[in-house]
């Protein structure tokens, strides 16, 4: 075995020791801890891409000395790897983007206590993209759950409380949810790996035996899934999660927790039921009304929306919705569009929130979009940045979201004519929404302040360096996502060679 | 015969007490005892008031009730919908629950070549008498490790929700003395504690360290022990066990036996992937010091569900150590 294949299980290994490592550190130490892991995991999660790629096909790594169904065992792939050094990047960036209003905002003497979160979170997100075993995912599940409720609270006040509590409820019931999927399938199939369920749930469906509690199984972890990455009618905790959590939270929150959990449910349907069995079952059906409905009421939303940052997080509801839409579909294309929106969307996500943040910087700290009037002026880059991030997710050509937009609409013109129809009219109607209220914004970013209205409220410019973290968080999310937008083709290939491996 | 006692030491006896209880004399132990009824909790007119205000602006600015039909109307239908949905999805689940394959069947989907592997197998290959264990720690090890993380995450995000830093939160007073509600130095619990907590706490050391020979094993037997802190702190108060356990004490303690963890298993698993030769011996089955790794494992894990426990209890209680 070559001793780049350890490199997965490192890793998460790494990420789980950093956690309790960073709780007896103090709040300086931890931060850099955190900031060298991230590093490091991102680094071999690129090896290991390059590997996988050489061989061309996945391998399974076993974890400890018995072999698969008695221990536990993760597996690698082009898309696994892929996903991981992805992941670190954008976490990376994130943390740089948002070390200012860290430092501001959090307690004092619980500022180690935030990167032991952020640690044991990366380490959950590894796991879930590593593992080859359902149960396995379920305990990396719950360690999400928990350090993403602990993200949002650890600034204290009353709207972050609120929110943790709304957010630690939905999850908790989805995660109840996905719990009650796996003990049906398990007591179906006799086994937690995935491998092995896929084989078992191929017999039976053949069979024709068991075929209620096998819809009841898929459909449980399915909306499981769904409640934990905010589709639409489940998404009641979102806004004030994104919207008052410290910024690298809510970049943290929207662009990788929610993904981790969408990729979970990729997983489970190549992996462990096998997408013909899913999509015969109808539950996609279901995925696909939902996500169009999530389409037009996030930005129905986003649109009354009057601050910047809830906005924004009005907005995730409607690109998740793109992404469980793609799942409708019930193709292959249709999956390799949702995968790549998830990448499209965590990558300018982050950007847009890390942007805003700029801009409410020199606008005294007023979150009201109003009051961001000629901030693009006063900020140059937090407005460039956020312009990027807006183009990006209208749909407009040369930025990822144009990517993803046209390979949505591919998908659903290669589909039957029943599903063509409304997603191909659903996806021009929530551009055009999507349009309407970013580049309101944009345009009230580059309105010229002048007047009685704007004096007085704590103005002022900020340079392109006086925050070095947070302008080179902009521009390498600036970079991600054109290279995203202009070299698509290769990860395109990528996420199908990778969903191919899931066979 | 029975000797002649002096009064003194007569007075001191069993019978002379149960006389005097029962001719009615007053009880001896009034005023020793500390018998003190329990304060109600008062606010000072203040703090009511801000309490009262903010409840308002919460409903009146935030929810905006009187304005908000969205709100209103969610009120209303709150109480029905949740009563409805919570009936469908019991029924849908119940019915799915019929449809599985039939308890108690040799043929059941869940009686294959995993389960008999691990009940034929498991004490030859773990060298643990405990089957269960020996699962858990041994050929599942890598959930387990996430599932002691789960507990250790759970005890950072109540550090930080309800750990009060110095010179924030309550007022001087009352942060010092957590026992202002709750009666002090209670001689029959203090009693029963000094003979109740070492032999709690030596229990649960025997359920750990008996984790792989018999039922048992570090998750329960921490509880124990965290139970047996935890009476130790309600009788004695803060000033004894913060001689022993503090928040440092609780942070190293956790951390080594996680790193501990993390670092055995670490070896385990490179090992068994690479294929190399564990140097570890299995021992013989039923010794003490046997089975490999999962006696230390044990301890690891009841050392963090123990602090786990103990954490919790003096967060919810005061806040801080």
């Amino acid at each position: 075995m070559a001793f780049v294949q350890n490199f997965p299980f490192i890793s998460i290994v790494l990420s789980l020791f950093s956690g309790p490592l960073s709780s007896v550190l103090g709040g300086k130490k931890a931060k850099w801890v955190n900031l060298a892991v991230i590093t490091l995991i991102g680094a071999m999660s690129a090896a290991v891409l390059a590997f996988v790629l050489g061989t061309g096909e996945p391998y399974v790594y076993r974890m400890g000395h018995f072999p698969a169904p008695w221990g536990n065992e993760i597996r690698v792939g082009v898309l696994e790897a892929g996903m991981a050094l992805f992941f670190c990047v954008v976490m990376l960036l994130c943390m740089l983007g948002g070390e200012r209003e860290r430092a501001l905002e959090l307690p004092e003497g619980k500022q180690n206590l935030y990167y032991v979160m952020v640690n044991l979170l990366l380490c959950s997100l590894l796991a879930l993209i590593y593992t080859n075993d359902l149960f396995t995912a379920y305990v990396f599940v719950e360690i999400n759950t928990i350090s993403a409720c602990g993200l949002i609270m650890i600034r204290q006040n009353g709207r972050t409380i609120e929110a943790a509590t709304r957010y630690m409820i939905m999850s908790l019931l989805g995660s109840g949810l996905l719990l009650l999927g796996i003990c049906f399938l398990y007591d179906l199939t006799g086994h937690l790996l995935m491998s092995n369920i896929k084989e078992q749930v191929g017999l039976l469906y053949a069979a024709g035996a068991y075929r209620v509690p096998l819809l009841v199984a898929l459909g449980l972890m399915s909306v499981g899934l769904a409640i934990k990455s905010a589709l639409f009618p489940f998404h009641a905790w979102l806004p004030d999660a994104y919207g008052y959590s410290t910024l690298s939270s809510a970049a943290i929150l929207s662009s990788l927790v929610s993904k981790g959990y969408i990729f979970l449910l990729v997983k489970i349907f190549f992996r462990v039921v096998g997408f013909e069995v899913v999509r015969e079952s109808g539950v996609l059906n279901i995925l696909f009304v939902f996500g169009l409905a999530g389409m037009i009421m996030g930005s129905v939303s986003a649109i009354q929306e009057k601050n910047v940052r809830r906005m924004v997080a009005y907005s995730s509801v409607a690109q998740i919705g793109y992404i469980y839409m793609g799942f409708g579909l019930g193709s292959l294309s249709g999956v390799v569009a949702s995968v790549f929106h998830v990448l499209t969307h965590a990558a300018t996500k982050s950007l847009l929130f890390i942007s805003a943040s700029g801009l409410t910087d020199s606008s005294g700290d007023s979150k009201q979009i109003a009051d961001l009037t000629g901030a693009g002026f006063r900020n140059r880059l937090a407005g460039l940045a956020f312009t990027v991030g807006s183009l990006s997710m209208v749909g407009i050509p040369a930025f990822s979201g144009f990517v993803s937009k046209l390979l949505f609409a591919q998908a659903a013109v290669e589909g039957s004519f029943v599903k063509m129809l409304p997603a191909l009219l659903v996806l021009a109607v929530s551009t055009v929404l999507n349009a309407l209220y970013f580049m309101k914004t944009v345009i009230t970013l580059y309105t010229p302040a002048r007047g009685e209205r704007f004096s007085g409220r704590g103005f002022c410019r900020i340079g392109l360096w006086e925050q070095p973290a947070k302008t080179w968080a902009m521009l390498c999310l600036i970079v991600l996502n054109l290279i995203l937008g202009l070299t698509s083709e290769p990860i395109i290939e990528l996420i199908r060679d990778g969903l191919a491996m899931f066979e | 015969m029975s000797k002649k006692l002096s009064p003194q030491e007569y007075e001191k006896t069993l019978s002379y007490r149960l006389g005097c209880w029962l001719s009615g004399s007053p009880d001896p132990f009034v005023g020793k005892l500390e018998m003190k009824p329990q304060q109600i909790l008062q606010e000072d007119i203040e703090e009511q008031q801000q309490r009262e205000e903010d409840r308002e602006k919460l409903y009146e600015r935030i929810y905006d009730i009187e304005n908000n039909t969205e709100v209103r109307l969610f009120q209303k239908v709150y109480r029905v919908f949740c009563v409805v949905f919570c009936v469908v999805l019991v029924g849908l689940l119940l019915a799915a629950v019929s449809y599985l394959p039939t308890e108690g069947k040799g043929e059941k989907p869940v009686n294959n070549e995993v389960y008999e592997r691990y009940v034929e197998k498991g004490l030859e290959e773990t060298g643990a008498v405990n089957l269960v264990t020996g699962m858990i720690l041994d050929y599942r090890a890598f959930d387990t490790l996430g599932e002691s993380h789960v507990l250790f995450i759970a005890t950072c995000t109540v550090l930080i929700l309800l750990r009060v830093d110095p010179g924030k939160g309550k007022k001087k007073g009352e942060e010092e003395n957590d026992r202002l509600y709750e009666p002090k130095n209670d001689i029959i619990l203090q009693t029963a504690a000094r003979v109740l907590v070492p032999l709690i706490i030596i229990f649960g050391i025997y359920i750990i360290l008996g984790g792989h020979l018999g039922p048992g094993g570090g998750f329960s037997g921490g509880a124990v022990i965290g139970a047996g802190l935890i009476l130790y702190l309600n009788a004695f108060g803060f000033a004894k066990t913060e001689r022993f356990f503090t928040a440092k004490t609780y942070k190293i303690m956790s951390f080594s036996a996680l790193a501990c963890y993390a670092l055995a298993k670490s070896y385990s698993f490179y090992t068994g992937a690479n294929g190399i030769e564990s140097v570890i011996p299995l021992g013989t089955p039923g010794a003490i010091l046997s089975s490999g790794l999962i006696l230390v494992l044990n301890i690891c894990v009841g050392v963090v569900v123990s602090g786990t426990m103990y954490t919790f209890y003096v967060m919810f209680r005061k806040g801080g150590y």
